[in-house]
């Protein structure tokens, strides 16, 4: 073996970042889980874990309530945020990667206007599955997006980006114009709520929707991290090494896709958490994907279960879209993280 | 023992209606280091990425050992074929070390990590390009000289047959010149490797290169020895300018100097 003394300090401990950063979400998630309009001791809610394990002999010191909040209320919605940071983290650092743009996020290629046009189309027209209409709005419109960036020729990172604001555009002026026109106040105040984004629906019914379309996404993003690098040289010597970099593009644009359209489908649009969690982590650590999609996706949902928790607390008992809450405090860290490194790294 | 040809039969490339590339003839074999000479834009540099299938002709096929280089996978191409483009931009925060294992990209499988004889492979392709001692530097903080010798270490490690370099030593100053092209002739005398390489400086290629080929507005105007190409009339013609040519002191090759006064 090779020994390197490599200039980012920590790249020899990665495994072990990786496992505290997976133990900082477990912390963050279990504490957050305490929070709310009733508060649940620390200790009763660890009580009330390990109770659930079989064997475990553990006396009931907790009330029925308190077990009905836990499970069915708090720890799913802490699972689903946790789950929705990290594929919003995880797809956003994809996205800057592949397009070599700092300013890409998960919403580019226009996930967020087909979901807002679904959903949009779904609570105007009163058909109910708003789930299912923005996951096939979302999924839609990227693929049409890359169609369109593909008609020109060879789809680069500029055709994409071009393609992904014109049609966003397009499809955001049908949403608004049925909005416009729709004439219940209630029914306009439902698509403002689902567009800024929430997780005041969550079950563990959509923990399980989600799961399957998740794993798909992360295990071929994983997969394909090395080739993500190379990437980075950019087109002609990605392929004069040997990558067939079309083929990787419509993969990786596909695979970002799925678990961003799952991620909105079950929330709505959280914005802020796939632009700045996978630059504060390539500031940090670095720009190797193999590290920087397991890390942005640590950090995506220890992130956005904290800032969940600010949005159904701050204003108890009415709830905040937690999409203010992450514009709210991601811009400004945005700034500082700029400040502090001006040496860009993408 | 490397036996590998590259061979461009009559091909022509056109951006849109421009045509570059005008039917060129042109075969590389092992052990030769050519020299692609000829003003700006006459279609050198395309040529290299039609060599490397970074662009297909739209007239005549290129041939790696008798296989049309279109129809092979990008994968197979880079296992015999490396390119070092001209002044390469690096991504930032990758070390030396990790842009040199990516050389190792046409030996993998998409989803492989690189194992311990790929790290091998790379160190040695640092050693031999003297690039060892920047491994862990960002390549974002070396200089132009470091990072083109780091761009060489990479298409060694990709243990190529044929290598391509697209003027390797625009912007470096004298001595990095000199470095990078001793470097270039004892990987081709060394290795056997088959080079191509796109010269601006004509000297530079006059002295190293067995075999001049030199460009005119997509043509070959003239391919041969130095002192057959590097000629007053042959010069006036490709580039339209009066140059002095006078045997080297000690070789002979031919040096092409700027009349005086």
């Amino acid at each position: 073996m090779i020994e390197t003394k490599i200039a980012y300090p920590a790249r020899q401990r990665r495994g072990a970042i990786l496992l505290g950063a997976s133990c900082i979400v477990i912390a963050v998630g279990a504490l957050a889980a305490t929070f709310g309009s009733v508060p649940i001791p620390l200790d009763a809610l660890a009580r009330m874990v390990v109770a659930k394990f079989p064997g475990a002999q553990i006396a009931a010191t907790w009330t029925p309530t308190w077990e009905t909040i836990l499970f069915d209320i708090r720890l799913p919605r802490v699972a689903l945020a946790a789950l929705v940071g990290a594929a919003l983290a995880t797809s956003g650092a994809t996205y800057q990667g592949l397009l070599r743009n700092p300013l890409a996020d998960p919403y580019l290629i226009g996930v967020s206007s087909g979901a807002g046009l679904g959903a949009t189309i779904a609570i105007v027209f009163n058909i109910g599955a708003i789930s299912i209409l923005a996951f096939a709005g979302a999924l839609g419109a990227t693929a049409l997006i890359y169609a369109l960036a593909r008609a020109g020729g060879r789809t680069t990172p500029t055709t994409l980006i071009l393609a992904g604001v014109a049609l966003g555009a397009f499809l955001s002026a049908i949403t608004s114009f049925l909005m416009f026109q729709n004439d219940s106040a209630f029914r306009t105040h439902q698509i403002v709520a689902w567009m800024m984004g929430s997780f005041a629906l969550s079950s563990w019914q959509s923990v399980a929707v989600m799961l399957p379309y998740l794993g798909i996404g992360w295990v071929v993003l994983y997969l394909n991290a090395r080739v993500l690098n190379v990437l980075q040289l950019g087109d002609t010597q990605a392929q004069q090494l040997g990558v067939p970099v079309e083929r990787v593009t419509i993969i990786l644009v596909a695979a970002a896709s799925l678990i961003t359209a799952a991620a909105v489908a079950t929330s709505g649009i959280i914005g802020f958490v796939g632009l700045i969690v996978p630059h504060a982590v390539r500031l940090v650590w670095g720009p190797d994907h193999r590290f920087l999609l397991p890390m942005s996706a640590l950090i995506g949902a220890t992130f956005l279960i904290i800032a969940d928790t600010f949005a159904r607390t701050l204003l108890s008992p009415s709830e905040l879209p937690v999409g203010i809450i992450t514009a709210f405090c991601g811009a400004p860290f945005f700034l500082y993280l700029l400040r502090r490194k001006k040496e860009t790294l993408i | 023992m490397n036996t590998l040809q590259l061979r461009a039969d009559k091909i022509s490339f056109a951006y849109q209606d421009k045509t570059v590339l005008n039917e060129i003839d042109l075969a590389i074999k092992p052990g030769e280091l050519v020299g692609l000479i000829g003003p700006n834009g006459s279609g050198k540099s395309t040529l290299i990425k039609c060599l490397s299938r970074a662009l297909v002709p739209q007239h005549g096929r290129v041939w790696l050992n008798g296989y049309e280089l279109a129809s092979l996978a990008p994968q197979q191409i880079a296992r015999h074929i490396a390119v070092v483009s001209q002044a390469v931009e690096l991504p930032p925060g990758f070390t030396a070390f990790e842009i040199v294992l990516m050389g190792r990209v046409p030996h993998l499988a998409w989803w492989q990590n690189e194992n311990a004889r790929d790290k091998q492979i790379a160190r040695a392709a640092m050693e031999a390009t003297a690039t060892w001692s920047l491994a862990d530097r960002l390549v974002n903080h070396l200089s132009g000289g470091e990072r083109q010798r780091v761009v060489i270490a990479r298409a060694l490690a990709q243990e190529p047959q044929v290598l391509l370099l697209d003027e390797p030593t625009a912007h470096l100053d004298v001595k990095h010149q000199i470095e990078v092209m001793e470097l270039v002739r004892r990987l081709n005398r060394e290795r056997g490797l088959a080079v191509l390489v796109v010269f601006h400086d004509l000297n530079l290629a006059a002295q190293y290169c067995s075999r001049l080929v030199l460009f005119k507005e997509g043509r070959v105007y003239k391919m041969g020895a130095p002192r057959d190409v590097i000629a007053p009339d042959v010069l006036r013609e490709v580039y339209g300018v009066e140059l002095l040519v006078v045997p080297h002191p000690q070789n002979q090759r031919p040096i092409a100097l700027v009349g005086g006064m």
